[in-house]
């Protein structure tokens, strides 16, 4: 102790000897990975081992790739209205079940609402595998319909768990005083609660969004013949010889991440 | 809920005729379940339903080219762990199923383990930044955690392949001759999930690491404790709660894994996850898959009650 303060340094209760070196290791060995794939991203040649100069020439020849562009159209159509149905539905969930006392059946509701968080995705894939496949053999109808269905159902937690934590944080004087003024219920969840919950339901719709998006195994077993998306497309790519597209197509979708999370901080600093 | 209390009050003294108050707890209830009916129904739909169907797929006979025969049989839950030669019907226990599972839980609790070693390193080194300082590097953790997991374990793939920045930096120091086989190797799958649920063990650490008070750590160094017996005995005791969770986070995950495998293992080295999608798959075996996800099921569940159980005792002890 005494070697610090005769070196002129104060002793810092809160050091650690070894933990920032292994902090910064923890950091290098999460952004490398990433940084190399970019990188090789924007190589000249056909390789991802050989660098060969800068270009845009993956970028352009992702973008022109007709299947890139269809599975991703795909995707985008499944995970908005995913979202979209997830998130109406996970607002009027939470507004039932919060701000009341308890009532009979909440430990089912809360379980229900969290199945998707807890059941590993592969055991959900295979259940609604199953479960479709009896569908489809009875109905005969094989649409999108099946994919927008289950991205719905695993969002639904996603998109409630934001709505909830707003709704529990709010003050419910607002609500009395506008129902006192005598406001039809409709009219104060209209004037009154909507605007005040609206930050929690624009996270809650964008986690569901991404969510939704990322989505690789149950998309996997779920789907039909030609209803890949994005993600199951660049599985089905990783199989086989593997060119710097891939990597054009994970910087792009990289770069839409980083943009959504960089928007959800600066809401969510602004409805603190 | 101050509102009701009120009519309570007002309507204490009607008889047992139905008062004001019951009739619109009534009607509280019954618009409660119509707002919460369109969640319910798409999650019966398709989550809770369909878990029952595979329950009962795994007591039916597998049917020739995938699919089921109703008849009750338990040999998809017998196939589990043994199996029966084809010839003589001597039974033995399944080598292949044993080797998957046993691949499964090692690899699931190293993984947990190591994220444990860097994780917790990197959350308090989170927590003992400055506020504004702290958001920025927070930011840099949930980055590669809202990153597309196919994404990143790609990006691991690169990483680890033989013509890979780790191989050509140990061949350019002249360390190794030749490049060293990684990829699809368990390593490959281990070092893939360490990558994936890094974030996961930082993060709830770290939740419970901001709100620690650094002068338990001073009242200790006054009482001449050393560096090592304040981590010991004051932090470690009290973000216990975080740890206890990020490990969960991490290994149920990790049993459940099937992308990660399946990209860096390449069909040799195989994990729950992928024997399932198998039984699905090639191997046409129906029920067996159907067993072996209620296997699975069963085991996160155990993991999930043992959590629930930890975290109840530390908050007995510590409120």
């Amino acid at each position: 102790m005494f070697k610090f303060i005769r070196k002129g340094r104060s002793f810092n209760i809160q050091h650690q000897p070894g933990f920032t070196t292994l902090a910064i290791v923890c950091f290098v060995f999460l952004y490398t990975p990433i940084f190399t794939m970019m990188i090789y991203a924007f190589n000249q040649g056909d390789s991802i081992a050989a660098w060969e100069g800068l270009s845009w020439r993956w970028f352009i020849s992702a973008w022109g790739n007709q299947q890139v562009k269809e599975t991703a159209l795909r995707s985008l159509i499944i995970a908005t209205l995913a979202s979209g149905i997830s998130t109406t539905v996970a607002t009027m969930a939470a507004l039932a079940t919060t701000r009341t006392s308890k009532f009979r059946g909440q430990g089912l509701v809360y379980a229900m609402i969290n199945q998707p968080l807890m059941v590993p995705e592969i055991v959900t894939g295979v259940a609604l595998l199953i479960f479709f496949a009896l569908i489809k053999t009875a109905t005969g109808y094989t649409g999108l319909g099946y994919l927008v269905v289950a991205h719905t159902a695993f969002c639904i937690p996603f998109a409630y768990l934001p709505i909830r934590a707003r709704l529990e944080g709010m003050d419910l004087v607002l609500e009395t005083a506008a129902a006192d003024l005598y406001a039809t219920p409709w009219k104060t969840f209209r004037l009154v609660t909507f605007p005040l919950l609206a930050p929690g339901i624009v996270a809650g719709a964008m986690l569901a969004f991404v969510i939704s998006l990322d989505d690789v195994v149950i998309t996997e077993l779920v789907k039909s013949a030609g209803q890949d998306t994005l993600p199951t497309y660049m599985l089905g790519q990783l199989r086989r010889a593997i060119t710097p597209e891939i990597n054009a197509i994970s910087t792009a979708l990289l770069a839409i991440t980083v943009f959504l999370l960089t928007m959800f901080f600066i809401l969510n600093r602004k409805s603190k | 809920m101050m509102v009701n209390q009120i009519d309570k009050m007002g309507d204490k003294n009607t008889g047992n005729t139905p008062t004001s108050y019951e009739l619109k707890q009534k009607k509280q209830a019954r618009q409660r379940w119509l707002l919460l009916s369109p969640a319910m129904t798409l999650l019966l739909f398709a989550a809770s339903g369909p878990l029952l169907i595979v329950l009962v797929y795994s007591f039916l006979t597998a049917g020739d080219y995938g699919g089921v025969v109703w008849k009750f049989s338990t040999e998809g839950w017998f196939s589990v762990i043994w199996q029966r030669d084809i010839f003589s019907d001597v039974v033995n226990l399944s080598d292949a199923h044993i080797r998957v599972l046993l691949r499964s839980i090692k690899l699931s609790f190293f993984t947990t383990i190591l994220t444990l070693i860097f994780g917790f390193p990197t959350a308090y080194f989170i927590a003992t930044r400055s506020p504004e300082r702290r958001s920025i590097w927070l930011f840099l953790i949930t980055i590669p955690f809202w990153t597309n997991l196919l994404i990143r374990t790609f990006a691991i793939m690169e990483v680890i392949r033989n013509e890979g920045i780790v191989n050509s930096i140990l061949l350019s120091l002249g360390l190794i001759d030749q490049p060293i086989q990684m990829l699809y190797t368990d390593f490959a799958i281990l070092a893939g999930m360490l990558y994936v649920y890094l974030p996961l063990m930082v993060l709830p650490i770290y939740a419970s690491m901001e709100r620690f008070d650094f002068r338990f750590v001073e009242a200790g160094y006054d009482l001449y404790a050393n560096r090592w017996q304040t981590m010991r005995r004051i932090i470690l005791p009290i973000i216990k709660p975080g740890i206890i969770a990020g490990s969960i986070l991490v290994f149920i995950p990790s049993l459940g894994a099937y992308v990660t495998p399946r990209i860096l293992g390449g069909g040799k080295s195989m994990m729950l996850g992928n024997l399932i999608e198998l039984q699905f798959g090639q191997a046409n075996n129906w029920p067996l898959g159907a067993a072996l996800s209620f296997f699975l099921l069963a085991m996160v569940m155990i993991f999930l009650l043992i959590y629930i159980r930890l975290t109840a005792k530390s908050r007995n002890t510590h409120v």
